[in-house]
């Protein structure tokens, strides 16, 4: 009895240990669909592009959304906009230089102001950006969504666990990570706005 | 020779003007893609993909107006055969 009654209360102890556990989600996705949307928005040239060659992970505790932590990546050279020679000059030395500096990131080290309803949590995310290998620390405006179970939804029953939905949207001045800090304003805009949407997976 | 360049710079210039107006008159620079967006529904997160497709901008319709401009100056080194009478072969 007194063995019985120890197995069911380390199970119970376990299985709440589980529950509670911080949860790693894989931004890596094999949908394709995550991505980040970049615009500039000039007085006489409106420039929008995305980028959808997004990694990182990101430690989530659905039971303590304030210690979430991690690291988004996406492929400099993954940005992408519709006109090709503005595509090519996109990437080249001048602006990008994508081949010297093929990541861009958002290490977030803390979340501030911590809201959650439900599911979603709203918050914002301190962490370092970095760019063009310049690094500033920035305060971002995050919504967390977190999907419980919905992986398997997502991945046609393929694969089960949870999804972690994270929007950001993030404005950076183009002549702090020195991308083409001579381009004339009224093309490029010195101010880029950058929103992002991405899913991560947490597989059980 | 002359009549038929300013022919040719006409029919370039409204060739271009009606395909870009075909295309969705772009007012921006002219794109080799467009995005597709399509929306995941279990996440809702937007996804955007491009999908080839030529859509002349202004600068399409620029250098096309360029090349009439030019044919036309062109068409004027060309001299037009005069039938008045002092060039009349005599008999």
């Amino acid at each position: 009895m007194k063995i019985q009654l120890t197995t069911i209360l380390a199970t119970v102890v376990l299985a709440g240990a589980a529950v509670a556990a911080p949860q790693t989600f894989d931004f890596k996705d094999p949908k394709g669909v995550n991505n980040v949307v970049f615009k500039t928005d000039a007085v006489l040239e409106s420039i929008n592009g995305s980028a959808n060659g997004i990694s990182g992970t990101v430690t989530f505790d659905p039971e303590n959304p304030a210690a979430t932590k991690g690291k988004i990546v996406a492929t400099t050279a993954s940005l992408t906009v519709p006109n090709p020679m503005m595509n090519g000059h996109l990437h080249s030395d001048k602006w990008l230089d994508a081949a010297k500096f093929p990541e861009i990131t958002f290490d977030a080290k803390e979340l501030k102001n911590v809201k959650t309803d439900g599911n979603v949590t709203a918050a914002d995310a301190v962490g370092t950006f970095t760019l063009k290998g310049v690094s500033k620390e920035f305060t971002v405006p995050v919504k967390l969504t977190y999907l419980k179970d919905k992986l398997g939804a997502r991945m046609m029953g393929k694969m089960q666990g949870d999804l972690l939905v994270l929007r950001a949207n993030l404005t950076i001045k183009r002549s702090d990570f020195n991308i083409n800090p001579k381009a004339p304003d009224d093309h490029v805009s010195d101010e880029i706005d950058l929103t992002l949407s991405i899913a991560g997976a947490s597989p059980k | 020779m002359k009549k038929r360049l300013r022919i040719i710079a006409l029919v370039l210039v409204v060739a271009a003007v009606a395909l870009w107006a075909a295309t969705g008159a772009n007012r921006g620079w002219t794109k080799t893609s467009v995005p597709v967006k399509t929306v995941d529904e279990v996440t809702g997160i937007e996804g955007i993909t491009y999908r080839t497709q030529f859509v002349p901008g202004l600068d399409f319709l620029s250098l096309a107006l360029l090349g009439a401009v030019v044919l036309t100056g062109v068409s004027f080194l060309f001299h037009t055969k005069s039938n008045s009478p002092n060039n009349q072969t005599k008999p």
